[in-house]
């Protein structure tokens, strides 16, 4: 009989029944509606195991790759040992700390046990008294380094604290990495549109990254957005990107300023309309302000993107201090 | 056999839900009645919805649908959004070469959540 592991829990399941009612015997309060798979309130991540891949219908594929399922649906084969608590921080070291444009640095840490991780996941910086913020991985899996861009907030105090008093060789602990935003096998030919604002050019610079080193050879196209020219950043960089690969493309948009080559003034919104107009058979990567994620998503939606084939990551920046 | 069977049950319903959803969005009777709400947990509720109304396995109760959309009276909800949004449900299943005659049965069944869903203790008289 496969068992079932949760904390402190180690269920043998009878034969035909699911994750879901095994936990519930055991008073484990896992909230369930349907129980059919479709509200997904159920929804569990393995962190040992491998689900039964109909207890995985309906869910994203960066989902699936994690190891979540709906406990209705599962009836397991094999043990599976359900995800109870975050995984322990763990020490990282500051390498670099470098400004990339006028108000974001780019932080390199090396964490002193590889992270496994995706590109495009974010992970959560702790500070010694306990300040915690979320910073997006714009580096490859496997890199010696963790890249994180952060942009110094007028009050921010993480993101001021890692512009001005941060020093290379500091200690750091992180948590993570987590979010369903990435890269995923599987259709090398399909069309991909990246679009962000501001430190929204992180994650998408990992995906990116990834999907080329994948070999991903549908068409790429990044659309970076910022209020003035000046948010803009990396820029040289994305162009060389541009030219090393022939499927990769580059675009920038600021809603005040000059227009220049590869530079369009206006809303990232119009921009991202005209750019393509019809996204039947896209897959849209969207990062960044979380107004603007939110418009892009519904745009990209009514644009014909299937709604599992929009994948986000909506920064939530913390209240400024009273 | 039921029509969500039929269909192709829990994957097809995806594809049901995204055209659905899309005509939901794009019909200015109803459209503002999602401003801000979380996309994808408002297309997991339309799923929920859609397998219900197909006669797939669900466990539909009056109170989910009240609470769901109590906030939404205040906004004005009333008996013709529910017919938009059943014109639309209907308007989905006959892309999806659903005969007129099944596409009644279902509608028949999701009008009857429309007084759960309007907050109404009894049925207006006909």
């Amino acid at each position: 009989m496969p068992v079932l592991h949760h904390g402190d829990l180690h269920l043998s399941l009878e034969p035909g029944e699911t994750a879901l009612d095994a936990l519930l015997r055991a008073g484990v309060p896992v909230p369930n509606s349907c129980r059919a798979g479709a509200c997904q309130s159920c929804r569990l991540r393995a962190s040992s195991g491998d689900p039964p891949p109909a207890s995985q219908v309906g869910l994203k594929p960066t989902q699936r790759e994690r190891g979540y399922f709906l406990a209705c649906l599962c009836r397991p084969e094999s043990d599976l040992t359900i995800a109870v608590d975050d995984d322990p921080p763990q020490d990282a070291e500051v390498v670099a700390i470098e400004p990339l444009s006028v108000d974001v640095v780019r932080l390199r840490l090396r964490p002193l046990a590889p992270l496994v991780h995706r590109a495009g996941q974010f992970i959560t910086l702790l500070r010694a008294d306990g300040l915690a913020r979320s910073y997006s991985l714009a580096n490859l899996p496997g890199d010696d380094t963790l890249e994180l861009h952060v942009r110094a907030l007028p009050h921010g105090r993480m993101s001021q604290w890692i512009a001005h008093d941060l020093r290379p060789g500091d200690q750091l602990r992180i948590r993570g990495p987590e979010g369903d935003c990435f890269y995923t096998d599987g259709s090398p030919e399909q069309p991909l549109l990246l679009i962000g604002t501001g430190t929204g050019l992180a994650p998408l610079l990992g995906i990116a990254r990834d999907a080329l080193h994948r070999g991903h050879t549908g068409p790429i196209t990044l659309l970076h957005g910022a209020v003035t020219p000046a948010g803009l950043y990396l820029v040289d960089v994305l162009k060389d990107m541009s030219r090393a690969h022939a499927n990769f493309s580059y675009l920038r948009c600021a809603l005040h300023g000059e227009a220049a080559e590869g530079l369009q003034i206006g809303g990232i919104e119009a921009v991202a309309a005209a750019l393509h107009p019809k996204l039947a058979g896209h897959r849209v990567f969207l990062c960044g302000d979380p107004e603007r994620v939110q418009a892009l998503r519904k745009q990209c939606f009514l644009r014909g993107a299937r709604m599992d084939q929009i994948l986000a990551d909506a920064f939530v920046t913390a209240r400024p201090p009273v | 056999m039921s029509l969500y069977d039929e269909l192709g049950g829990a994957p097809a319903l995806d594809a049901a839900v995204d055209i659905f959803y899309r005509k939901v969005l794009s019909d200015d009777r109803i459209a503002r009645f999602f401003d801000g709400v979380d996309m994808e947990r408002q297309a997991a509720k339309q799923k929920g919805f859609l397998t219900m109304v197909l006669g797939g396995p669900n466990h539909y109760t009056g109170k989910d649908m009240r609470t769901g959309h109590a906030h939404l009276l205040a906004k004005g909800l009333n008996d013709s959004h529910v017919d938009a949004v059943i014109e639309n449900l209907g308007a989905t299943l006959a892309e999806l070469g659903v005969s007129a005659e099944k596409i009644a049965e279902v509608a028949a069944l999701a009008n009857s959540v429309r007084d759960d869903v309007l907050s109404r203790d009894h049925k207006p008289a006909v």
